[in-house]
């Protein structure tokens, strides 16, 4: 034996630091992307909470029936209101203009659900009690679907909406004749 | 010196025998909302399936296994006779009727919730009266593991903890603490409304307090893996451990940072803050740290064992690795999931990911990949290891051990894949049915259906498993040697006191809980009038 059984140690122990170091380092970088991409808007979580309450959203507040549906704002954004309860969205098919920041405005009725468009980055869960926040933009006119992502009892399968988007000048077009839009028919 | 065999084996089969059940409606889940089968003309019997196969999967199998391998570790690695032996066995007795007591409401319909409750649906009071008594049962061998310990400790003032019992200790204290989120929304939140009591519950409170047992409730599944990856396998292969110390660091860290980061479930929830969000996902960045060391010392241990059996050069040593040993199969099959698994939980802690992927197939995906991949086929590989010691009898279905582990490998990979992918699409989770005809569905079939195939692949290999076992029960007697755990390369001579108890470590791990979790709680209690009516559920 020429090495001392020591000296193995100390290797043993420099790799491991080392391994340890470049681990922390891997950590470091991923939370400091995240920081980044958060800093930066990518998608921000919504900023504050806040509340509606289930059993009068029919009766009263931002959350009434004829208030529900996609609304130009005077600085040019539009306001999507929506409500989840089982089995379904109202409105059951939302419709959103191209270029133009939407700011979703959501709650349940009832029981936990989800608001899910496939293919875009809108994903928020609907909490009753609670309203839920998120923005977007789309570039393309298309059609999305837009599923309810938790399940809210046995009718989950079926809670399924729709999402128009169609050319901001059409839209705009029709937001001069009506307050609150939607593509249910 | 394992003297209570009895109990062990008793853990172990009711563990598996229920893991059985829950393997077997997974798959008739899978089956049934694939392409492969027509509309299930009432949609109910696939939520009731649903919760029996969450709330076995989730609560009573790996609660089991964690048991039964946490007192043959105080036996074996203590050499000391477990302490409290009829307190295990009522610990065992409040599981099985803890089980009984959930199954039953569920499998009557009268409890479709789900295994994470989210209230403010409302099932029959018996099923989270279920649940809690299983997890009564489990902080049994949570005192009993710290007694265990505290008496060994006494009489060898001087010995360091052996890794095997110090991790096992961990993981006891770090899922009586995890616990106790779910706990205290059944206790009163739910149960209340359940029983009558109340008829109103916030949902956004509930949803907070079940995250926090939610996430690291993982680690707690983990925990008997990663002892496996430290004290089972460089021994199984004919190595030596690395590192003893860097053990003792994984796990001290595992009982620090699991617990701190589970409001990344509640990304999308709109009842909680951004900061707590951002708070949150840093942190569940952190747990990546104990993996990260664990995969260097459990790769340079095996690496130890290869160079031991002849193995030269930079990659000589794979080969030289001893393959037929289904413990070796079984470690690089977990490594590979593990590191899959580990690759999208990544993507799920960066808030910005995760609104991509938030509660679509992709997360289903993702946690069968981490649990029913790396953890569960390492639960395998403990039971091939420790059998011959439970029974006393010779073990040697080597060949038929070795197809139930590659099954279960490429069933879990044909299983998951898929199951990532439609998640991308946008294909949400728990759903009994979806429309392949729809133009915007049709894409999804063909990956739904290899994803059922998969989960048939993982029937199999779930059946030979136990096959494996009961043919182990029933070979020729023989006298099985001490069971023993991997020795270090170093063993360790004395380790500083922070690695050789607890106090500090659970210290940072309830302080950080408080912190992190503290002031959303308390701002979520104190808010008024977001109290909303339950929904009661029930098959008619």
């Amino acid at each position: 034996m020429s090495e001392h059984p020591t000296d193995h140690a100390a290797t043993a122990i420099r790799a491991e630091k080392n391994w340890a170091t470049i681990a922390v380092l891997i950590i470091a970088f991923l939370a400091g992307m995240a920081a980044f991409a958060g800093i930066h808007q990518a998608t921000m979580p919504q900023a504050r909470v806040e509340t509606a309450d289930p059993t009068t959203l029919h009766l009263s507040g931002e959350f009434v029936e004829s208030n529900l549906g996609s609304a130009l704002e005077p600085d040019g954004s539009v306001t999507v209101r929506a409500i989840g309860q089982q089995y379904s969205f109202t409105p059951q098919c939302i419709l959103i203009p191209t270029d133009t920041t939407i700011n979703i405005r959501a709650t349940s009725a009832d029981v936990i659900h989800g608001l899910l468009i496939q293919g875009t980055t809108v994903n928020t869960m609907l909490v009753p009690g609670y309203i839920s926040v998120q923005s977007a933009r789309f570039r393309k006119p298309g059609e999305y679907l837009m599923p309810c992502q938790e399940y809210c009892s046995f009718g989950h399968e079926g809670m399924w909406g729709k999402v128009k988007v169609i050319d901001k000048s059409e839209f705009m077009a029709m937001a001069s004749k009506q307050e609150r839009l939607s593509c249910v028919k | 010196m394992l003297n209570s065999r009895r109990l062990i084996l008793a853990h172990f089969w009711l563990a598996f025998a229920v893991f059985g059940v829950a393997l077997v409606l997974g798959a008739w889940q899978m089956f049934i909302r694939s392409p492969l089968h027509t509309w299930i003309s009432d949609p109910e019997w696939y939520y009731r399936s649903l919760t029996a196969h969450g709330t076995v999967m989730g609560y009573v199998f790996p609660t089991l296994i964690a048991m039964g391998f946490g007192y043959a570790i105080s036996e074996s690695s203590l050499k000391q006779p477990l302490i409290g032996r009829r307190w295990a066995w009522a610990g065992f007795g409040l599981i099985l009727v803890g089980a009984v007591t959930a199954m039953v409401p569920v499998s009557l319909g009268r409890a479709s919730v789900l295994y994470t409750f989210y209230p403010p649906l409302i099932g029959s009071a018996f099923y989270y009266i279920g649940v809690v008594l299983v997890v009564v049962g489990s902080w049994i061998w949570v005192a009993l593991m710290s007694i265990n310990l505290r008496i060994w400790k006494g009489n060898n003032p001087d010995t360091p903890v052996p890794l095997a019992m110090f991790a096992n200790v961990a993981g006891a204290y770090l899922w009586a603490w995890t616990a106790v989120g779910a706990a205290l929304e059944l206790l009163f939140q739910i149960l209340p409304v359940a029983l009558g009591l109340k008829s109103t519950i916030d949902a956004g409170l509930a949803r907070v307090f079940f995250s926090w047992t939610l996430h690291a409730i993982v680690y707690f599944w983990l925990m008997p893996t990663y002892i496996a990856y430290y004290t089972i396998v460089p021994r199984a292969i004919g190595g030596k451990l690395y590192s003893d110390t860097m053990g003792r660091i994984a796990f001290v860290l595992f009982l620090v940072v699991a617990m701190p980061i589970g409001i990344h479930h509640a990304f999308a929830d709109p009842q909680v803050g951004a900061g707590f969000k951002f708070i949150h996902s840093a942190f569940t960045a952190m747990v990546a740290l104990p993996t990260l060391l664990t995969v260097f010392t459990i790769c340079a241990s095996v690496e130890i064992a290869g160079r031991l059996r002849g193995g030269r050069g930079p990659l000589g040593w794979i080969a030289a690795l001893p393959w037929n040993n289904p413990i070796m199969l079984a470690t690089a099959f977990s490594f590979v999931l593990l590191g899959f698994g580990g690759a999208g939980g990544l993507i799920n802690m960066s808030y910005q990911l995760d609104t991509t992927i938030h509660n679509t197939q992709w997360i289903t995906g993702h946690f069968h990949l981490i649990f029913g991949g790396a953890i569960v086929i390492m639960y395998f590989a403990i039971a091939y290891d420790l059998w011959p010691h439970l029974t006393g009898r010779t073990f040697d279905s080597f060949r038929l051990m070795r197809l139930q582990l590659w099954l279960w490998f490429v069933g879990m990979i044909i299983t998951t894949f898929p199951w990532h992918y439609v998640g991308i699409l946008g294909m949400p989770r728990r759903m009994a049915y979806f429309d392949y005809t729809d133009p915007a569905l049709a894409s999804e079939a063909m990956s739904v259906t290899m994803s059922a195939l998969g989960g048939f692949i993982l029937l199999i290999s779930g059946a030979l498993f136990i096959l494996i076992l009961i043919r182990g029960q029933r070979s020729p007697a023989m006298e099985a040697e001490e069971y023993r755990f991997s020795m270090a390369v170093h063993p360790p001579a004395s380790v500083p006191v922070a690695l050789n108890s607890y106090g500090l470590w659970l210290a940072l791990m309830i302080g950080l809980t408080v912190t992190n979790y503290g002031f959303p709680i308390a701002q979520l209690a104190l808010r008024q009038g977001t109290s909303v009516p339950a929904v009661y559920i029930g098959a008619q």
